[in-house]
């Protein structure tokens, strides 16, 4: 089964606002985009498991005419602050880079 | 219909944000094509919250002023207003003021009297504290409590306006609206609202348009146009190099945006589910199907303010000794720096202080542990971090750390290796910490409750104030 990574052209994530943080999947194509745009793996649950977020809160949006996947949670700590690392989130994507799909729930 | 010249509103913006720099040889082109307005918007809580924390602009005096310049040249001779939004990145009252003294210095070199319409967006401590205590403010997710205290704690608290007070300026004769906090959309979509296009295309065209070339090809040319007219809007580039496609153009309702479908603004919704990007020609795209939904008017709050200090100290280190462990190495030298805070400068002062160890070239940017049997780096660099209620003291902590810092072994009993500074002095004293308290909307009368105007070469009737 392929990783995330292997399935999409672009993958990105950035600060929207001081407090959320949002990521968009741009897979390569319609065919990647509907095999794997429900999969659980880069569902609610996964993704608040993934970045230690409460699942309630974590938006999860179809775009079907740019065959993307957005995700936007909360950050674990507002921008700025003594304990951060990525002002902008810029690198937060990267761990979804390896999240397998298409694993049997 | 299509983008008419006749019956479209057109809005020039210049680039995405004021001081990130002006292309005189597109707003040459943009100006040609006789637009209603230059708009643009000069903030963001993007950088973080250093900007509103102390009033001060991201971008230095000069770039404004450079942007500015031929801003207000093309303004005047055209005779179109020019509206800037969230002046000098925070758009605090402080950072309002420094904006207008630039403009006032051009208008002197070009000869230029402009009447300038100043509006104000920032919120005295007690006002938000009385519109909280009515109950009008309320946090919006993740939920925070707003307390007294979280009040006190910003040095400043903006209300992000919306486009009404820019109207209204426009409408009393300002050439010039400068304004405090905006929302990025409301100073675009101000002058096609003034002259009655539909809410859905104005505030759409704005939100697309509000990073200037973002939305284009081809971002490094940073100027765009938008045309409204009564059935949509159509958006291009102000270089005839540059292109704009259906899809960079609906890509853009994604970027720094958690919906990528809806935008609460200051009085409505946005709502750009079923909008229609068709390409118009090779360059410019157009816009059908984006919807309005009026609501309560709401302004977003904003505030930051000051925290502890920060003292830093970065050191290369190659030595394969270290490299086969890292995580060992830094737990190893966390402990040893601890402990020379604690000896050195007792333990009731250790305990103010924060001693961080970031391997970069490891996992300082994630701050997770890496892959098990992941190979080792060619090199590190580890960053120290001390954090402490004054500058000073975090700088003590650097200065006693410093020896071990610098000459750690990986194992006792080893001779001491020296790791490479690249500085002299080690230590940095990066200044403060600066905090975002606020995640919350206020309910207001109406779109002027929050706002002060004030004139500056003012028009007939007009209280003068210069």
């Amino acid at each position: 089964m392929p990783r995330l990574g292997d399935v999409c052209r672009h993958i990105r994530s950035k600060n929207a606002g001081p407090f959320w943080v949002t990521i968009d999947l741009f897979f390569d194509g319609p065919q990647s985009y509907l095999a794997w745009r429900d999969d659980p793996a880069i569902g609610a649950t996964a993704i608040a498991e993934l970045y230690g977020a409460d699942a309630a809160l974590v938006r999860r949006y179809a775009v079907d005419s740019l065959n993307v996947v957005k995700l936007s949670l909360p950050r674990r700590q507002p921008q700025g602050g003594v304990l951060e690392r990525d002002m902008h989130s810029g690198q937060q994507y990267i761990p979804l880079l390896q999240v397998e799909l298409g694993r049997v729930a | 219909m299509t983008d008419d010249r006749g019956d479209a509103c057109r809005v020039l913006v210049p680039t995405g944000a004021l001081g990130s720099g002006v292309r005189t040889d597109e707003l040459d082109a943009g100006m040609r094509l006789s637009p209603h307005a230059i708009a643009l918007d000069a903030g963001s809580t993007d950088s973080g919250p250093a900007a509103l924390a102390t009033g001060r602009s991201k971008y230095s005096r000069a770039a404004v002023k450079r942007d500015l310049t031929p801003l207000m040249a093309a303004r005047a001779s055209a005779a179109i207003p020019l509206l800037v939004g969230s002046c000098g990145t925070s758009g605090c009252d402080a950072a309002v003021d420094w904006t207008l003294e630039i403009v006032q210095e051009i208008a002197a070199e070009q000869g230029a009297a402009p009447r300038i319409a100043v509006l104000y967006a920032e919120q005295d401590k007690a006002v938000i504290r009385a519109k909280s205590q009515a109950g009008a403010v309320r946090s919006l997710a993740p939920e925070r409590p707003l307390e007294d205290a979280t009040i006190e704690a910003c040095n400043h608290i903006v209300a992000l306006l919306g486009p009404e007070p820019y109207i209204a300026a426009l409408e009393a004769g300002a050439d010039i609206v400068l304004a405090g906090r905006t929302t990025d959309t409301a100073v675009l979509a101000a002058v096609p609202l003034m002259r009655g296009a539909p809410a859905g295309p104005a505030w759409h065209a704005a939100k697309i348009a509000e990073c200037g070339g973002l939305c284009t090809v081809n971002p490094s040319w940073p100027g765009v146009m938008m045309s409204v007219d009564a059935g949509g809007f159509v958006i291009a580039p102000l270089a005839a190099s540059n292109r704009c496609t259906p899809d960079t153009v609906s890509a853009h309702m994604l970027y720094e945006n958690s919906d990528p479908f809806r935008l609460v603004e200051p009085g409505g919704v946005l709502d750009v589910t079923d909008a229609r990007y068709e390409a118009l020609d090779d360059r410019a795209v157009r816009v059908t199907g984006s919807r309005w939904t009026p609501g309560p008017y709401t302004m977003k709050l904003e505030g930051a303010g000051g925290g502890p200090f920060q003292t830093v100290m970065l050191v290369g280190i190659e030595d394969p000794a270290v490299l086969a462990d890292v995580d060992a190495f830094v737990a190893r030298m966390w402990r040893a720096l601890s402990g020379r805070v604690r000896r050195a400068l007792g333990e009731a002062t250790a305990e103010r202080i924060d001693i961080s160890l970031r391997p970069y070239g490891w996992n300082a940017v994630s701050g997770l542990a890496p892959a098990p049997g992941s190979a080792p780096p060619r090199e590190i660099g580890l960053m120290f971090v001390a954090t402490a209620p004054t500058q000073s003291l975090a700088t003590e902590a650097a200065k006693v750390c410093n020896p071990t810092f610098f000459h750690l072994p990986v194992s006792d009993g080893r001779e001491l290796p020296s790791y490479a500074f690249p500085f002299s002095p080690a230590e940095i004293e990066r200044g403060q910490v600066f905090e975002f308290h606020l995640n919350h909307v206020v309910e207001t009368s109406s779109p002027f409750e929050l706002v002060r105007t004030r004139w500056v070469g003012a028009p007939a009737g007009s209280r003068i104030d210069a």
